[in-house]
């Protein structure tokens, strides 16, 4: 009976794809792919790195194991691993990704000391009060008075935007940015739906809600 | 089965203590028998300003560390046919002499007895604050219409939020002066409930009485002629479940017009 192949190299135009059987077991795995990438080594010249997609298919590995294969991968001749591909994962990175890309409502009054905070979109509907925080990992919409902090793409995201019924706050941070409320206050304006994002000379400038249309468009979630 | 009503405000100086004697007093006005806690431990004041200071023989500590029973610590009020008594804080301790499972105990036993129990909390949301709100059914929260009373109040509510044995707060709006809330130099009423979004149960005007009154050691709640005294007694009614206006800070139709003024720009 001829043995099924754990390993199996193609060549794109992108570089080599490696197809990693997903039944065998892991040190099974690794003996045959690295037997199969020295067999392959040939001794062109070039130093041209060749970028390489691995495929696990329905097979998890954890972080350390990733890491062999790519320096078991690295160790041969110009190749280098540009992705690894897999059809599984865990439950955490599942939910963490699933968080991330949720928006939360919450129906509450953040009020003085107390901070909430959300992996993804945060929708609040009530108030964030003086000295109250609210956090999200992606963008914020508050159905109410903004008169706290409110910070949003606390991950990073620059893209992200806090857009608010009354916004009034205190202090506002998008990514790593800050700006807080100017020391006198115009109390007569209204600052009714406006937004807040980074504009192209990293400051966070406030303005009319309308004119996200134009500067988030991926805020549309719809597709049609 | 009586209910412990809780009266808190996080900052100090807003009125807490002379609102739970005020409450106390009417509520004993009303008929009912009431018992004031002070909570104050080490800050006790409350037996001053009901004019009961001396005739504490036992306090709070006392009762919690066993050395006296709890009927023999309470302090009758001789104005009211034992319908009013204090429970006194002690003066020689601290706050951490009582933890919050103690003042619970405590508090399911005076309930046995007594219609309502007002729990005088002092400043601040640390082991005393803790220790005040164990045992209450319902809370109160004070605020002056200050911005840093009102941002303290609000830190407070939120706490209160959390306590799950306790209703959703009410608000009373202390100190109110009325020239200076009509010139807007004042946050209005209706600017701090909202603000704060909990229902208001009471307003009570900046009465010169009322400081007269606490430092001959009589709540001004026993002077039928005062505003501050009429306010007081509109909240113990509502406590008690009677729906009753809120009392005008003046004549209502120089409101409208300050009102209409305000809307047209006019100072």
């Amino acid at each position: 009976m001829k043995k099924r192949q754990n390993v199996i190299i193609k060549g794109t135009k992108d570089g080599l794809t490696l197809h990693l059987d997903d039944s065998c077991s892991y040190q099974d795995l690794k003996r045959e792919l690295d037997l199969k990438l020295s067999a392959n080594t040939r001794a062109n010249g070039e130093n041209q790195l060749i970028p390489v997609h691995v495929q696990l298919g329905n097979r998890y590995l954890s972080e350390e194991q990733k890491e062999e294969i790519k320096a078991l991968i690295r160790q041969k001749k110009n190749l280098v691993v540009d992705k690894i591909d897999s059809n599984v994962l865990t439950k955490e990175e599942a939910e963490s990704i699933r968080g991330k890309a949720e928006v939360l409502t919450v129906a509450r009054i953040i009020r003085s000391g107390q901070i909430l905070e959300v992996p993804g979109d945060l929708l609040l509907v009530g108030d964030v009060n003086p000295g109250g925080t609210v956090r999200a990992g992606g963008n914020i919409f508050i159905m109410g008075a903004l008169k706290g902090i409110a910070h949003a793409g606390c991950g990073g995201d620059e893209q992200a935007i806090i857009a608010a019924s009354s916004m009034k706050p205190s202090q506002l941070r998008i990514s790593d940015c800050i700006n807080r409320a100017p020391d006198i206050v115009e109390s007569e304006e209204k600052h009714e739906m406006e937004c807040a994002y980074i504009d192209d000379n990293r400051q966070i400038v406030v303005d009319r809600l309308q004119g996200l249309i134009h500067l988030r468009p991926n805020l549309t979630r719809l597709e049609d | 089965m009586g209910e412990a009503i809780v009266i808190t405000s996080g900052k100090g100086g807003v009125g807490k203590t002379t609102t739970s004697a005020n409450l106390g007093t009417a509520l004993a006005l009303q008929g009912k028998k009431v018992c004031l806690v002070d909570t104050d431990i080490g800050l006790r004041n409350l037996d001053v300003v009901m004019g009961l200071e001396n005739r504490i023989i036992y306090d709070l500590v006392d009762v919690v560390e066993g050395r006296c029973k709890i009927h023999q610590a309470l302090v009758k009020d001789k104005r009211f046919e034992d319908l009013l008594y204090l429970l006194p804080a002690a003066q020689t301790t601290d706050k951490s002499a009582v933890t919050p499972e103690q003042m619970k105990k405590l508090i399911e036993q005076l309930k046995q007895d007594y219609d309502y129990i007002v729990i005088d909390c002092p400043a601040g949301i640390e082991q005393g604050y803790k220790n005040a709100v164990a045992g209450a059914d319902k809370a109160i929260v004070v605020t002056t219409p200050e911005v840093s009373a009102v941002r303290d109040a609000d830190r407070i509510i939120g706490l209160l939020e959390k306590e799950e044995n306790i209703e959703p707060p009410k608000l009373i709006i202390n100190r109110i002066r009325n020239h200076l809330m009509k010139n807007g130099d004042m946050l209005d009423v209706d600017e701090i409930t909202t603000h704060l979004s909990i229902d208001l149960i009471g307003i009570v005007a900046d009465d010169d009485e009322v400081i007269k009154a606490s430092n001959h050691g009589e709540p001004i709640a026993l002077n039928p002629n005062s505003k501050a005294s009429v306010a007081y007694r509109n909240i113990a009614r509502r406590i008690l479940g009677e729906s009753i206006p809120l009392q005008s800070l003046e004549d209502s139709g120089k409101g409208m017009f300050f009102k209409i003024k305000k809307f047209f720009g006019v100072r």
